[in-house]
């Protein structure tokens, strides 16, 4: 290409391109700016959920009282299980990479409906804002679940917490509303269903639940609200009302948000394994159909929270048999990953890493699972510690360290700049071992009887909470580390090439960071997104480029 | 960690299994563990080797287009289904086991739950709070209800557990397969001292039983204020008033006896007799200054008149 007709294509990147100033991203309706702010919000509140965490583990490291009184403990263990979920977890994946990375993978300009887009972001910081009013004002204790009556006689100010809550689950629905119609509307010619990359799968279910399952928990939030105000009797057994009905109203919403959860998570997974080890997926279909499989089965499945509830024993058995059947598609995406690798030209790279601890973490989480569902061993270890290890290994070690995965794959393609892969490799060895150090000692103590939730234990725990508290150290490190090296690359940080880690899917046949409007003529992709073993790096086989040079690199 | 698999090789981490359905669950739970550790290490080992075997040189190279393979798909997703459909019909059975009680002779226990003790209503009426006295090798059945919020009752030795929810009743049974204590812990989320509503279960000789019960649950021949101190521990009082002048969520009973005390809405009182007597079955009636808003529950019908003048003998003795 000449300097001529170079310059004649050429746009500015989004940074750029979409104007300077605080206004110009308050205002923008441009998917990747939303993504971004997005991104910085989610990081800010999964730091505040982190320090809470290390506050509750530093609390139980020795029997007794350490430095919080039991009622500012079960505070602290309700603010970092709302924050983590309702303000990292959920939107973590979808609404921060996804909002970016989405219409890029579609080969999109955006998202179908921007302005939705924006509001959502909005609707979300306010429901934020109100989940800090509530840590302020209403000293909330009630545990992110808010059982009644619990919550109902609490004279805890429940009820902005529960406004925060109610209105994130918008922001929710608004994300999903909007990926399902950009999805449907918005793929680029030649991109069918089945040529669609995996993460938009992922995405695709995830979002049929956020649109479909959060409205249940609006509805719940009311109720429990008026219950507290009006006092109407709906939940609250002395005036008639029953508990177990909220948990069914509660379980309803929240048991198909921990697939909100989980299921981004392996939509990452997907994109990096192929692209790591330049083959192609193993087992697209499978792999896609199982995402809408969980998706699906995991609206029949909120009864296994309540087994020994005192719900009836026919109830608990039909849940349990269908809890049993997510394992089925579950294990069907680890065996895929892995089959992925086989003959695979791997490459070890920090996304690498992280995919590779998620199927090692997720593994564990899936395999405690069963335990869980099978009705005689949930009898004796739920509401234990076996609990709380098993849902941080699926949330955490799936969601959070998916997200994770994805934040150092589309880094490079976010803000254009590499960043250190030494201290990188260090940090992701020093996340695997602090969580397994933190999580795999509350296995045991949960087999042993230690209950969850327990401000003091029984001498006999000491040594595994001890174990656990430290490994919340070597984890926070990791964390810290982290921090340092992201925070350093935007500033330092060496050049990235648009395509460094040489993959196929269309968001690395642009520019990084892309420009406006994503690319600069409409993408038609000639190849899968998955169609590896061809040679890439020869130029004459390289896919789709709409027209414009595409400069290749390793990334090194 | 190795020690506690080592204890118990066939179920680890498993606390001790001292009832009759602690056994047979912890069949089921050994064939689960023990398979699940079978595939974990599978998977762990492919999870290492495959990225050794075809790491990558300094060029990426040529990888063949494997795409999907039918055969393959149906076999991982078969043989995970086979172990799942004998692991969910076992488990089914002992579910439907742990909570029927067999028929015969079944020794009924009442179990209230409130913030945050238990107490124990015997057949013949005897409540003692805090302590659950079984006959050995006998079915015990509990029968649970809640005054206040939902709490849960578990025994790890016995592998048992079960909420326990206000207006309504849940049972648990179990058969003590030798004497002994155990631990009893509330496992569901129930407020401030959640994680002190802590129970023992006493698994006695039938005689013993029956003579326990004749004392109340009380040593023979004790001098009041001992009795006081022991109902203290087990009513719960414990959790929320010291008798080290430590605050927690209710005065401290150190010096309590003819102290005289500030009340909300104004006045003070001098504590005597009556007063202990009215905080303990009306505790709402007269409330001490800086402790507005705390919702001690009433101990009517929980305590009889002999156990209240016990306990105020025992504030007597706390100077």
């Amino acid at each position: 290409m000449t300097a001529d007709a170079h310059a004649a294509h050429h746009h500015e990147d989004f940074y750029v391109e979409g104007g300077k100033g605080i206004w110009s991203w308050l205002t923008t309706l441009d998917h990747k700016r939303i993504g971004l702010m997005y991104l910085w919000s989610v990081l800010l509140f999964f730091f505040v959920g982190g320090m809470l965490a290390l506050t509750i583990r530093l609390e139980l490291m020795n029997p007794g009282k350490d430095f919080l009184t039991a009622k500012q403990y079960n505070e602290v263990f309700t603010l970092h299980g709302a924050i983590m979920i309702f303000l990292f977890l959920i939107p973590a994946i979808p609404a921060a990479l996804g909002n970016f990375v989405l219409p890029l993978l579609l080969g999109a300009k955006d998202v179908a409906f921007p302005r939705l887009n924006l509001a959502s972001y909005y609707i979300y910081v306010l429901g934020g804002i109100f989940m800090i009013y509530a840590i302020w004002m209403g000293r909330v204790d009630t545990g992110w679940t808010f059982y009644t009556p619990y919550s109902v006689k609490a004279s805890s100010a429940v009820i902005p917490m529960v406004l925060g809550v109610f209105i994130i689950g918008f922001s929710s629905i608004f994300t999903g509303l909007n990926f399902i119609a950009t999805i449907h509307k918005m793929r680029t010619p030649g991109m069918t269903w089945s040529k669609m990359p995996l993460f938009c799968w992922g995405m695709y279910a995830t979002s049929l639940i956020q649109v479909l399952a959060t409205p249940v928990l609006g509805i719940t939030l009311v109720l429990l609200t008026m219950e507290k105000v009006w006092h109407i009797g709906l939940f609250d057994p002395e005036r008639g009302g029953d508990p177990v009905l909220f948990q069914h109203f509660f379980w309803f919403y929240s048991h198909p948000a921990v697939y909100i959860m989980i299921l981004p998570g392996m939509a990452v997974i997907s994109e990096v394994i192929p692209t790591f080890s330049q083959k192609h997926i193993f087992g697209y279909k499978a792999i896609g159909f199982s995402s809408v499989a969980i998706a699906i089965l995991g609206f029949l499945v909120w009864g296994h929270h309540m087994f020994v509830a005192t719900q009836s024993q026919l109830a608990s058995i039909i849940f349990s048999a269908i809890t049993y059947l997510i394992g089925i598609p579950s294990a069907i995406k680890v065996f895929n990953w892995l089959a992925t690798m086989y003959k695979g030209s791997v490459q070890l790279k920090t996304p690498m890493l992280y995919a590779l601890s998620f199927i090692f973490l997720f593994t564990i989480g899936g395999l405690t699972g069963i335990f869980l569902a099978c009705l005689a061993v949930d009898i004796h270890l739920t509401d234990t510690y076996f609990v709380v290890a098993h849902f941080h290994y699926v949330m955490m070690g799936g969601n959070a360290i998916g997200f994770l995965a994805g934040l150092h794959y589309w880094w490079p393609k976010m803000f254009g700049r590499m960043y250190n892969e030494k201290l990188a490799q260090i940090a992701c060895a020093l996340v695997f071992i602090g969580f397994n150090g933190t999580f795999l000692p509350q296995f045991v103590m949960g087999s042993r009887g230690m209950p969850r939730r327990y401000y003091d234990y029984l001498p006999e725990f000491h040594t595994m909470h001890m174990l656990s508290t430290m490994g919340s150290w070597v984890l926070a490190l990791g964390f810290f580390l982290m921090a340092g090296y992201l925070l350093a690359s935007l500033r330092v940080g060496a050049k990235a090439a648009d395509n460094p880690w040489l993959g196929l899917t269309l968001e690395w046949q642009t520019a990084s960071p892309p420009p406006l409007h994503n690319f600069e003529k409409q993408p038609i992709p000639k190849v899968g997104p998955y169609d590896y073993g061809y040679p890439v790096h020869e130029p004459k086989r390289v896919p789709g480029l709409g027209g414009k040079e595409i400069v290749h690199g390793t990334g090194d | 960690m190795l020690s506690h698999i080592l204890l118990s090789p066939w179920a680890p981490f498993m606390p001790p299994a001292k009832s009759d359905f602690a056994g047979s669950l912890d069949t089921l739970y050994g064939f689960i563990w023990w398979t699940m550790a079978f595939f974990f290490v599978i998977i762990v080992f492919l999870l290492f080797y495959l990225p050794y075997k075809y790491r990558r040189g300094d060029k990426p190279t040529l990888t063949p287009r494997i795409t999907h393979n039918l055969a393959l798909e149906l076999t991982w997703s078969g043989i995970p289904a086979l172990l799942i459909i004998v692991i969910a019909f076992w488990g089914f059975n002992l579910f439907v086991k742990a909570y029927v009680p067999p028929g015969g002779d079944v020794t009924e226990i009442n179990v209230t739950g409130k913030q945050w003790a238990w107490s124990f209503e015997h057949k013949d009426g005897t409540v003692i709070p805090g302590e659950l006295h079984v006959p050995v090798g006998r079915p015990v059945k509990l029968v649970m209800s809640s005054t206040d919020v939902i709490h849960s009752f578990f025994i790890p030795d016995f592998r048992v557990k079960s909420d326990v929810v206000p207006g309504r009743y849940s049972s648990i049974w179990f058969t003590p397969k030798e004497v002994g204590d155990h631990q009893v812990f509330c496992t569901e989320y129930c407020g401030d001292s959640h994680s002190a509503m802590l129970a023992t279960v006493h698994v006695v000789t039938e005689e013993q039983y029956k003579e326990t019960l004749e004392n109340g649950g009380l040593p023979k021949e004790a001098p009041p204020a001992q009795r006081g101190a022991l109902i203290y521990q087990r009513a719960g009082c414990v959790t929320c008033h010291t008798v080290d002048g430590v605050r927690l969520v209710g005065p401290t009973f150190k010096g309590i006896f003819g102290r005289t005390e500030q009340l909300v809405g104004g006045g003070s009182l001098t504590v005597d007799e009556n007063y202990i007597r009215e905080s303990i079955l009306q505790p709402q009636a007269k409330i001490v200054a800086g402790f507005e808003g705390q919702q001690m529950p009433s101990f009517q019908g929980v305590l009889n008149d002999r156990q209240i003048g016990w306990i105020i003998e025992y504030l007597k003795t706390l100077k």
